[in-house]
């Protein structure tokens, strides 16, 4: 199977973010690889221990921050591409989703296109489905276990897990999934891995090199602020038993119209 | 010259980082409280080869430079001094003293297995009435035809109880002037018949880890486990204290680090009189001298490690950054608990952890005031560093890898 991995930056998930004059900060804090992605990549992995093929890190990004393919290849992705040009700043995901459809074209012949359920910094959980429905492929979103993969009849069979309950579908190859942390813990990056992964080379394409026209933007972000604080109070539910703690409590939600 | 970290170095470090959080972070409390490690962390370490990181992939390692291993020892020490110490005594200690000192065999038959994490070791010097006065430890070892017998009681060893192997240090001339000449190096199985082993109970810290005693009863070691030459036993443990401090270093600034963020997240949230604590500047001289500490320590393990990937000698430096950070981390973890007030003083903050776990680091692995020493003997010319017939290997990353 070819199976390719969309992978982003994003800062460090510990990292204070601020907001002055409109400019999101996060300080000298690191980028990391968007944590979601992490458990795409350890899903490609795996599919490739069990039935073979390679993987593919696929970003986009600035040329320079490649946190999130480096990681990717440590643990154990075989090639990365990175697509940068200076027109995708600011892009909104329609248009990433374009110019990342472009890229997994120009790789070719992909079997499977794996995305984390949603990034950490925008948190939209769109690129998945629009990169699906501009390749003309079949969308799974939300994966937590791959159940079968048929590849002689070219289908894949997963479960979809929902608030409301799990769902397992089936879908012809080549598709986009989407894959939650219920998939399962992904794996450190290796010594080796970080090793290979410090030295490896890969291409970086720009718009010119995938052949397309720099999308506009139908979304921007004209304004950006930080959430206003709320004053939160705290109050210890007192009660000499659990029991009574929790009938104290109980006793305060209902008081409160909470319940 | 470039103090920036390698790409490489910054992907071990939040690997390192990652596993301590997510995998051991959650229960260490407990793992304290109870007195012992979680079964599974030694396994896990042994998993991800944090245990061989530091030895050529030849020998079973990972291939990664010094600089690693200490990257490593501070993560693994920002989460607990259990985890570091384990580097310590395993990777520092034994596996890089079999690196420096072993001949093809030995690194074949007992280097290999370490570096992979299939058998733990640890280093046996200490004794009930020699730890600073190494010259004149007590526990001998005779030669009888083509094996040693060793007998005596070694004491403070950390991973005692779940080691496989020692590399440890007897006396084998003891009519030897000077006496340290008189002194040899073994790496015993111990499991051999003649041991027998615990753990010391009441410590004040590292209370998540293993110290224990080994005690030799004609324990029979074949001539061949001889570390080095009959005689040589000083300078390979004087070589087993370069490596294990320059972990002890750089844990000890994992510490500082730790009590620097622990005091960080409390400062903003506590309030005094309707302001964050981290607004009255007798909190905030704690914490520039914790951030100031935790730099300089940095940079002093930093250097020690860089003299190693070069092959250089580094005793000078590797026992100040021991010095200077263990002192310095146990003042960060003082003022720590200062800043938490009496919140700092319960285990439902790690500081009181931090605290008990930095204080032994003063003590173990050459005492600070035979630190201080060294670096008197440096400062007016007493001392001068002589060539060893087997130095530690400068990292190379292409026969390492």
């Amino acid at each position: 199977m070819k199976i390719i991995v969309c992978v982003k930056q994003v800062p460090d998930t510990a990292a204070t973010m601020t907001v002055e004059n409109g400019v999101i900060s996060w300080g000298d804090a690191p980028l990391i690889i968007n944590p979601w992605d992490e458990y795409a990549v350890e899903a490609a992995l795996n599919l490739v221990a069990d039935h073979g093929g390679d993987v593919t890190a696929l970003c986009l990004g600035k040329e320079e921050e490649t946190e999130a393919i480096k990681h990717a290849l440590a643990m154990g992705a075989d090639a990365a591409v990175m697509v940068s040009d200076p027109a995708l700043k600011g892009v909104d995901n329609l248009s990433a989703s374009k110019v990342l459809a472009a890229a997994i074209e120009k790789i070719g012949d992909a079997d499977l296109v794996l995305f984390g359920q949603q990034s950490v910094d925008t948190d939209t959980g769109l690129l998945p489905v629009q990169v699906a429905r501009v390749l003309g492929w079949p969308s799974l979103t939300l994966v937590s276990k791959i159940e079968n993969v048929a590849a002689d009849d070219g289908n894949i069979q997963v479960l979809r897990s929902m608030e409301e309950g799990g769902q397992v579908v089936d879908a012809p190859l080549p598709a986009v999934m989407s894959v939650t942390k219920d998939y399962g813990e992904p794996r450190y990056p290796s010594f080796m891995g970080i090793r290979k992964a410090s030295k490896a080379e890969y291409p970086v394409w720009s718009l010119g090199d995938l052949g397309i026209e720099a999308p506009t933007s139908a979304v921007s972000w004209p304004e950006v602020m930080e959430p206003e604080e709320k004053e939160i109070i705290t109050e210890i539910i007192p009660g000499d038993t659990p029991e009574e703690k929790a009938q104290n409590l109980v006793e305060k939600l209902i008081a409160e119209k909470v319940l | 010259m470039d103090f920036k970290l390698s790409e490489e170095h910054l992907m071990v470090e939040r690997m390192v980082r990652d596993f301590a959080a997510k995998e051991v972070l959650p229960s260490i409390q407990e793992q304290d409280r109870a007195g012992g490690m979680a079964p599974f962390v030694l396994p896990r370490m042994a998993e991800l080869g944090i245990l061989g990181i530091t030895i050529p992939v030849k020998y079973g390692g990972q291939g990664m430079d010094y600089i690693s291993l200490g990257l490593v020892s501070e993560e693994l020490e920002a989460v607990d001094t259990s985890l570091r110490v384990v580097i310590s005594v395993h990777s520092g200690l034994s596996c890089l003293t079999l690196l420096q000192w072993g001949n093809e065999a030995q690194k074949e038959k007992f280097l290999q297995p370490l570096a992979r994490g299939e058998k733990i070791a640890c280093g046996a010097f200490t004794e009930p009435g020699a730890g600073s006065d190494f010259a004149h430890i007590q526990a001998s070892a005779k030669k009888e035809g083509d094996s040693y017998i060793l007998s005596g009681e070694k004491m403070w060893i950390s991973l005692a109880t779940s080691a496989d192997f020692a590399v440890a240090t007897f006396r084998t001339a003891p009519q030897a002037e000077p006496a340290y000449q008189g002194l040899s190096t073994f790496i015993v199985n111990l499991n051999s018949p003649g041991i027998t082993r615990g753990d010391i109970h009441g410590k004040l810290g590292v209370r998540a880890g293993s110290t224990g005693w080994i005690n030799f009863q004609e324990v029979r070691v074949p001539a061949e486990n001889l570390l080095g030459e009959e005689g040589e036993g000083f300078k390979v443990t004087m070589s087993a204290f370069d490596n294990g401090r320059y972990t002890v270093a750089a844990g000890a600034t994992g510490l500082i680090r730790a009590s620097l963020e622990a005091s960080k997240n409390y400062v903003e949230e506590r309030l005094i009189a309707g302001k964050p604590l981290s607004e009255y500047q007798l909190i905030q001289s704690k914490i520039a001298r914790m951030a100031l500490d935790y730099q300089a320590s940095r940079l002093l393990y930093l250097q020690a490690g860089w003299l190693k990937n070069q092959g250089l000698r580094n005793t000078r430096e590797t026992s100040a950054a021991k010095w200077f950070a263990t002192d310095a981390s146990f003042m960060a973890a003082s003022e720590a608990l200062q800043i938490h007030g009496a919140y700092g003083y319960s285990d439902e903050y790690p500081v009181e952890r931090y605290l008990r776990n930095a204080r032994g680091a003063m003590i173990y692995e050459g005492s600070n005031e035979i630190q201080s020493l060294i670096q008197a003997g440096y400062a007016l010319d007493k001392r001068r560093d002589k060539k060893l017939r087997c130095e530690l290997p400068a990292y190379d990353r292409e026969t390492w890898t």
